[in-house]
């Protein structure tokens, strides 16, 4: 069986270790399946939003958050396959920006495959970016797992492409999450048209796994909690058995189930968004299922804020959300139920006061 | 006695003074309705700038990147208790713990211009919602 490690314990293990020169350490004891070798870990980190002050100055906070991420994923055991970055490395996607977030990632061991988020891409249309990172939308086959990266945050072309006074004035229109002249992410024609020859040469047995900075569901338009072209891509990940999508942006806990497809967010390093239930202003679709994070104590610098480490068994997906200054998370698929579930708080009546938004 | 006649002077004075007012307390038109909106939206709009990155902030952190459309503030349960400062507080003195922290700047006088412009926008996105004093 799984076990939780909450914080403290981990940092308390973590030290012991650390003192007794003998890392890397247990987090977890992951369940093996049937098909051990099936099995595989690998680590999720997302939204760090370095922040460029001036000269060599960055924001302290999120600098913080992606250093202690990188530490605490580098002492996964057993070592993740690979480590996934969600999106939005940079506040305004500045190359300093870019570069900084990179550097600290480069702390990571192992392969890092990254998606673009739209603090990575406003400024220069992710020219940068791509420039360091490659290509934004792209997939590759792991232990008979198709994974596809997709670029979620495009828009409309006209609005993009239209007269700026500078790349800044665009970026920090979509800088601005609640920016009433707001534009819809949308994954694109020309995407669409890739993924699905991309999915042509897969067998419909094979698992599938979705990253996008967006989610590819619609929660709330007005914080691009959205992808408008999100049945559309949907469709085409509808006659593969197992298919699970995951995606950053948020900065909180979500998970839903629609048909054959199981999605799942993951926390920021840098800071957390409130639930869009909390604006009370308008309408907004937070999957049923969900158990909500904790209210964020600003307090404690790291509160809401985290990383996770995914298990991939059987085709679909256990997350664990490290969380600082709470207890950790599990989101995991119940083949019963058809749908993800967290380990401790689904039921109604294990849910504990921090829990509830308003 | 002495304290009767006294009272009853004082009254006739205070009516004569009213009725030789121009106007009195409960005498408003419309126009006068419309312009105290007015006057409120106009500070709201600029709580709504300061709260969007136009406050003097030391490290260019701005109010709007933890609280989208104001939420997660909750103005409708102030005065509370705060653990974190040890006491019951009032909604501006929170604004300038976050003035202070995530934006590592200096506070404002809580009878300051931005402070009310602040909270002018912030209860502005919460209209609508009961009051909760003292709620978690
Ligand atoms: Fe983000
Ligand atoms: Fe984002």
């Amino acid at each position: 069986m799984k076990k939780t490690t909450n914080r403290r314990d981990f940092m308390k293990q973590t030290a012991a270790l650390v003192a007794a020169g003998s890392l890397p350490l247990s987090v977890i004891e992951i369940a093996f399946g049937k098909n051990s070798d099936q099995n595989f870990s690998f680590a999720y980190l997302s939204d760090s939003h370095i922040t460029h002050i001036k000269g060599n100055e960055f924001v302290r906070n999120w600098d913080r958050g992606l250093v202690r991420a990188v530490a605490e994923s580098n002492l996964m055991d057993p070592k993740p396959d690979f480590v996934f970055y969600g999106g939005d490395i940079a506040q305004l996607g500045k190359p300093e920006e870019i570069d900084h977030g990179l550097e600290i990632l480069g702390g990571l061991n192992g392969k890092v495959h990254y998606v673009m988020g739209e603090h990575d891409y406003y400024l220069d249309l992710g020219e940068y970016w791509k420039k360091q990172l490659g290509p934004d939308y792209y997939s590759f086959d792991h232990k008979g797992v198709h994974f596809v990266v997709l670029n979620s945050i495009l828009t409309h072309e006209k609005w993009m492409h239209k007269k700026w006074p500078s790349g800044m004035d665009r970026m920090l229109q979509m800088a601005r999450l609640d920016n009433p002249d707001g534009q819809p992410f949308m994954v694109g024609d020309a995407q669409r048209q890739w993924l699905k020859k991309d999915l042509a040469k897969i067998n419909k047995d094979t698992p599938v796994v979705v990253f996008s900075h967006s989610p590819i569901q619609k929660i709330h338009k007005g914080w691009n909690f959205w992808t408008d072209d999100a049945e559309q891509v949907q469709s085409l990940l509808k006659p593969f058995k197992k298919v699970t999508v995951i995606y950053g942006h948020v900065h909180q806990i979500q998970y839903n189930q629609i048909g054959n497809i199981s999605f799942h967010s993951a926390m920021a390093t840098a800071w957390p968004w409130p639930y869009p239930s909390s604006y009370t202003q308008v309408e907004t679709y937070l999957p049923k299922l969900t158990v909500e994070m904790n209210r964020a104590d600003p307090f404690n610098e790291r509160d809401a804020t985290g990383w996770q480490f995914i298990n991939m068994h059987t085709g679909n997906i256990d997350l664990h959300y490290i969380l600082p200054e709470n207890q950790n998370r599990i989101v995991g698929y119940d083949a019963k139920q058809g749908k993800p579930v967290d380990r401790d708080y689904q039921k109604t009546d294990k849910r504990i006061p921090p829990q509830v938004h308003y | 006695m002495k304290l009767y006649k006294m009272m009853s002077a004082c009254l006739l004075t205070c009516t004569l003074l009213t009725i030789c007012m121009p106007s009195s307390a409960d005498q408003f038109t419309e126009a006068d309705v419309k312009r105290w909106t007015n006057e409120y939206m106009s500070v709201m709009k600029q709580g709504e700038k300061l709260f969007h990155g136009g406050l003097k902030a030391n490290n260019t952190v701005s109010c709007d990147q933890c609280h989208p459309n104001a939420t997660n503030i909750h103005p409708e349960t102030y005065p509370k208790f705060q653990k974190q400062l040890g006491k019951v507080a009032v909604l501006g003195e929170m604004i300038n713990w976050c003035i202070m922290n995530p934006t590592e700047s200096e506070p404002l006088e809580l009878d300051s211009n931005e402070i009310i412009a602040l909270q002018a926008y912030i209860h502005y996105e919460r209209r609508g919602v009961a009051l909760q004093p003292g709620k978690h």
